[in-house]
C-alpha cells in the first residue's frame, strides 16, 4: 500500500545561541488506512516529531512527504491548504474554541475551507455527531460540555473534511479510563469505516497495544518500529 | 470573509462586558466630537450673525466722500444681474442730522431707506416693537433713543441738518435691531423725506446689501467692483472686520485640535483593547491556523472587530452627541430662555465625524491584525 507519510532525514533543533536537538535523522514511512502508535518518554521528542508531519511545526533539515506532496518547501498559505484538507488534529487538551457550539466547532474546517454549507455537510455533521454520542450537547458552548464530550467533539472535527489522515496527541490523556476505552473504540471504527490513516501519540501502554503498528522514539531515534500481530 | 465576520462578530459578543466598553469610549470620544463641533459652530454662526447678520454685508459708495449716487436702480439691476449670490439690495440716503426732543438736541444718523428691499438686510419689520413704518414726514427710531428722550409714538420732533433747514416730524414707531447702538443712533425714515431735506434729488449715498453666503463677500465685492463705475468702491464685511475674522479662525483651529486629540485617545483605546484581546484569543487564533484558516482571513477577523466596534460606537456616539445638544439647548438659557448659544447641527459634519471614527477604529485595529496574522500555530499548540 502506498505511503501517506514520509519522512527522510529529519533533524530538528531549537534555539540559535544554546542548541539542543531533538530529532536526529528520522526516517520513518507510514501506510495508506493505518492505525500506529507513537511512544516513548517526555521529552523524548514525539510531540514535535508529529507537529513537524502535521505542518505546524518545521524541521532543521530533512525532507517531509505528506500524501506524496513536498511539504517542507511550501509557502504558508499552501501549508494551510493542507493541513485543512488532508489532516486532521486531536490534541491532548482538546483545543475547541469556547466561543462556538459543539456543532459550529465540528463545521469549522469546513467552513475555512471555503465552500458554501451544503445539506450534504450538514448531514455529515450530524452524523459524526450521533457517532461520538454528542446529540444531546451539539448546541452546547464547547465550556458547557464534559471532557469526554470535549474530545469527542474534537475528533468529529478532525473527521469533517474527510482527511487522508489524522494525527492525534495523547487524544486520551487527561480522561478516565472508561472514556479512554470509548474514545479509542471510536477512533478504531472510524479508522475502518473511512479509511482514514491514525497517527496516535499515547503514554498508555493498553492503548499502544491495540494499534497496528507501535513507534518508540527515544533521544530523538526511532529505537523500536514494529508491526503488532495480536491486534 | 463571511467567516471572518462571523468569528468576529462571535468574538465580540462572547466578551460582552470588553465590548461594551469598548463602544462606549469610541461613543463618548464621537459625541464630544460631535457636540464640540457643533457647538463651535454654533457659536461662529451667532457671532457671525450678530456682527454683520443686520447689517451691509458688500456696500457700495462713492470713492469721494461728498459724492452721491445718482443712477442707482440701473447699478441695482446690473448687480444683480451679475452676481446671483446677492440676495438682498437695497438703496440708502444718510446724512448726518440733529434731534430736537423736549429742549435737549441728540445727534443722529438720518436713514432714508427703501424699506421693501431694506426689511431683506436689517429685517425692520421683525424689529419694529411700537407703532409702524414711517412714510412721509414721519421717522421711526429706536427703543433706547425713546426712553433717553422720553418719547412715545405721535410725538412731534424737529430734525435739524448742519446748515440749519429746520423739518417737524412725526415718530410713527419704536425699532429695536438688537444692537443698543444702533437703537440709539439712528433715525429711520423714507428715502424721500430725506432726499428732500438735504436737498438731493433723486440720488442716494450708497447701496448696501447681504450675500447668500457670508464668507464670499470679499469674492461677491470684487466681482462687483469690475461692473461698476469706477466713480464708485464696493466694500465688504471682511475687510472691515479682519479682527473678528481671525478670531473665528483661532476657534475653528482649537476646535479642530480638540477634535484631533480626541480621535487619537479613541485610536490608542481601541488599538489597545484589541492588541489585548489578540493576546486573549491567542489560542483560538493557534487552533483556527492548526485547522486550517488563512492569515488573510485571520487578520481580517481583528479588522472586522475593530470596524464592527467602530460601526457602533459612532453611531451610540452621534445619538450622545446631539442628545448633549439638544440638552444643552434646553437647560443652558438667558434669562429671558432663549439658549445661551443655538447649537448648529451640521448633518454633514456629523457624518464626517462618524466615518472618521470608524475608519480610526478599523485603521486602529490593523496593528493587531497584523500581530494576528504573524503568530505561528505551533506556538499555541506547544506552550498549551
Amino acid at each position: 500500500m502506498a505511503n501517506v507519510i514520509s519522512l527522510r532525514n529529519v533533524n530538528k533543533i531549537y534555539g540559535t545561541e544554546i542548541k539542543t536537538q531533538v530529532l536526529y535523522d528520522v526516517n520513518l514511512d507510514v501506510e495508506e488506512n493505518s492505525f500506529s502508535s507513537i511512544i516513548g518518554q517526555s521529552g523524548s521528542g514525539k510531540s514535535t516529531l508529529l507537529n513537524i508531519i502535521g505542518t505546524l511545526d518545521k524541521p532543521t533539515s530533512g525532507e517531509v512527504f505528506i500524501n506524496g506532496i513536498r511539504t517542507t518547501e511550501m509557502k504558508k498559505d499552501a501549508l494551510a491548504k493542507v493541513r485543512n484538507e488532508t489532516i486532521g488534529f486531536v490534541f491532548q487538551f482538546h483545543y475547541l474554541l469556547p466561543e462556538f457550539t459543539a456543532y459550529e466547532n465540528i463545521i469549522m474546517p469546513y467552513r475555512i475551507k471555503g465552500d458554501a454549507i451544503t445539506p450534504e455537510v450538514n448531514e455529515r455533521a450530524l452524523e459524526l455527531i450521533h457517532l461520538m454520542g454528542l446529540d444531546k450537547v451539539k448546541d452546547n458552548r464547547a465550556t458547557k460540555m464534559s471532557g469526554g464530550q470535549q474530545q469527542r467533539t474534537s475528533i468529529a472535527r478532525a473527521l469533517i473534511n474527510n482527511p487522508k489522515i489524522i494525527l492525534a496527541d495523547e487524544p486520551t490523556g487527561n480522561l478516565d479510563s472508561d472514556t479512554t476505552e470509548k474514545v479509542y473504540d471510536l477512533m478504531r471504527d472510524i479508522n475502518d469505516k473511512f479509511k482514514t490513516t491514525f497517527l496516535v501519540i499515547t503514554h498508555d501502554p493498553r492503548i499502544a497495544q491495540k494499534t497496528d503498528r507501535i513507534i518508540e522514539i527515544k533521544d530523538g531515534r526511532i529505537s523500536l518500529d514494529l508491526v503488532n500481530q495480536i491486534a | 470573509m463571511k467567516l471572518a465576520l462571523k468569528i468576529a462578530w462571535r468574538f465580540l459578543t462572547s466578551s460582552k462586558g470588553q465590548t461594551i466598553l469598548i463602544i462606549l469610549g469610541i461613543a463618548i470620544g464621537v459625541s464630544v466630537q460631535v457636540f464640540i463641533g457643533s457647538l463651535i459652530a454654533g457659536l461662529q454662526q451667532s457671532l457671525i450673525d450678530t456682527a454683520v447678520g443686520r447689517s451691509s454685508q458688500i456696500t457700495i459708495r462713492p470713492v469721494n466722500r461728498d459724492d452721491r449716487i445718482p443712477d442707482y436702480e440701473a447699478i441695482i439691476t446690473k448687480v444683480k444681474a451679475t452676481e446671483p449670490e446677492i440676495n438682498s439690495i437695497s438703496p440708502v440716503v444718510d446724512s448726518s442730522a440733529f434731534i430736537l426732543a423736549n429742549d435737549s438736541t441728540y445727534p443722529t444718523l438720518l436713514r432714508g431707506l427703501q424699506f421693501d428691499t431694506a426689511d431683506g438686510i436689517y429685517r425692520i419689520n421683525e424689529g419694529i416693537l411700537e407703532g409702524k413704518l414711517p412714510t412721509g414726514d414721519q421717522v421711526m427710531l429706536g427703543k433706547e433713543f425713546m426712553d433717553e428722550a422720553k418719547l412715545k409714538v405721535g410725538d412731534t420732533i424737529s430734525l435739524v441738518t448742519a446748515s440749519g433747514t429746520k423739518r417737524d416730524v412725526t415718530v410713527s414707531g419704536i425699532f429695536d435691531l438688537g444692537v443698543a447702538n444702533l437703537n440709539k443712533n439712528w433715525a429711520l425714515s423714507e428715502m424721500g423725506l430725506v432726499q428732500s431735506i438735504f436737498d438731493l434729488g433723486d440720488q442716494v449715498t450708497s447701496i448696501e446689501s447681504q450675500v447668500s453666503d457670508v464668507f464670499t463677500a470679499d469674492v461677491v465685492g470684487a466681482n462687483i467692483q469690475k461692473v461698476v463705475p469706477s466713480s464708485l468702491k464696493v466694500e465688504n464685511w471682511k475687510d472691515l472686520n479682519a479682527s473678528l475674522l481671525s478670531g473665528l479662525n483661532g476657534q475653528s483651529i482649537s476646535s479642530l485640535m480638540i477634535q484631533v486629540f480626541v480621535l487619537v485617545s479613541v485610536v490608542l483605546g481601541i488599538a489597545s483593547v484589541l492588541a489585548i484581546s489578540v493576546a486573549q484569543k491567542s489560542r483560538q487564533l493557534g487552533i483556527l491556523k492548526a485547522m486550517g484558516i488563512r492569515d488573510r482571513i485571520a487578520s481580517l477577523i481583528f479588522l472586522l472587530q475593530g470596524f464592527i466596534l467602530g460601526i457602533f460606537g459612532a453611531i451610540l456616539g452621534v445619538g450622545f452627541g446631539l442628545g448633549l445638544a439638544v440638552a444643552f439647548t434646553k437647560f443652558a438659557l438667558n434669562p429671558d430662555g432663549t439658549p445661551v448659544i443655538d447649537l448648529f447641527i451640521d448633518p454633514q459634519f456629523i457624518a464626517i465625524s462618524a466615518l472618521v471614527a470608524l475608519a480610526a477604529a478599523t485603521l486602529a485595529a490593523l496593528i493587531p491584525a497584523r500581530s494576528s496574522s504573524r503568530l505561528e500555530p505551533i506556538e499555541v499548540i506547544r506552550n498549551g
